[in-house]
């Protein structure tokens, strides 16, 4: 038996993936649907409120919800973190924001990406757009990531 | 709205990415199976082996020292029959998932078995690895690419003792 002290070392990769296949249901169902027409859409609660994405069921009393209303597609950055070093996985291959945007005619905010190139460029309350993935599939990376309203 | 067909379903990915640098046992254990050896780690306190080989052990909480080789050949604990494809698992269906106990080993690890009709597996039945050739060992566990059933009589549950 040799020692692992005087042996080679041994390193490999090592990874764990597995992907989920989930059923998204008559609600979620029509968000992807409409993202793929490049629409966004949210639920509308009893209370009156917006929620986006929209849920099936209330939060507050489990009621089940059915008002469609479409929202945005601008918004609002409601709350941000800057990712300096995007791994392999995020949407964009450059320096980018993670936000929480509450589109117009939302009461909730969207997780996505926000890309203005540079830190000092985002701020909260700043205006947003979507920008669109090319070929559109019925998922949330239909929206590439958000960008400033204004940006050329 | 399009006339295409309301979407239904989403694919959502779960991805974790190490990379894994073996030390100690597991050094050990890979140096080993690359030359067609299957050697695990004895518990100094509950004398359980463990393969592939554990730098601790898990029930006494205390380091392995003694190294152990131990057979190819072991005895099915528990199985599985695999019906519903999986994306990544390129394997025809349906296919047996089988926990295997070494002789030798006090661990069942889960492991492929290939060579049966599915509706023939049984606790307690008879494997062999079927290892690749020999030219094409690394230092990989992969080496072995699956399990068959041997021509042994099986071992009654009973004897199974806690694996079952």
């Amino acid at each position: 038996m040799s020692s692992a002290d005087s042996g080679p070392t041994f390193s490999a990769p090592h990874v764990v993936e597995y992907d989920y296949r989930r059923s998204v249901g008559p609600v979620l169902g029509r968000f992807f649907t409409e993202l793929r027409e490049r629409r966004i859409v949210g639920i509308r609660r009893d209370n009156g409120s917006v929620l986006v994405p929209p849920a099936e069921y209330d939060p507050d009393s489990g009621e089940s919800l059915s008002e469609i209303v479409p929202v945005g597609p601008t918004g609002v950055v409601a709350s941000w973190a800057w990712v300096s070093k995007p791994s392999a996985k995020h949407p964009l291959d450059r320096p980018f924001a993670w936000a929480l945007i509450r589109l117009d005619g939302a009461d909730t905010a969207l997780l996505h990406a926000v890309d203005t190139g540079r830190e000092s460029a985002m701020s909260t309350g700043m205006r947003v757009r979507p920008r669109w993935r090319e070929a559109t599939k019925g998922e949330i990376h239909d929206i590439e990531c958000f960008e400033p309203e204004d940006a050329s | 709205m399009s006339e295409e067909e309301p979407v239904r379903s989403i694919v959502t990915p779960t991805r974790l990415e190490y990379e894994f640098t073996a030390a100690g046992a597991h050094a050990e254990f890979l140096e080993n199976v690359a030359r067609g050896r299957l050697v695990g780690k004895r518990c100094p306190r509950c004398e359980k082996v463990y393969v592939p080989a554990r730098p601790n052990c898990p029930r006494c909480g205390i380091a392995t020292v003694e190294s152990v080789e131990v057979s190819d050949r072991g005895t099915i604990t528990t199985f599985c029959i695999v019906r519903v494809p999986s994306e990544n698992i390129d394997l025809e269906l349906p296919y047996c998932a089988a926990n295997v106990l070494l002789d030798g080993s006090d661990m069942p690890f889960i492991t492929l078995l290939q060579e049966c009709r599915v509706e023939d597996v049984r606790i307690g039945m008879r494997v062999e690895a079927v290892w690749k050739p020999e030219e094409e060992w690394q230092p990989t566990f992969e080496n072995i690419r699956h399990f068959r059933p041997c021509d042994e009589p099986d071992i009654p549950v009973e004897k199974l003792g806690a694996w079952v």
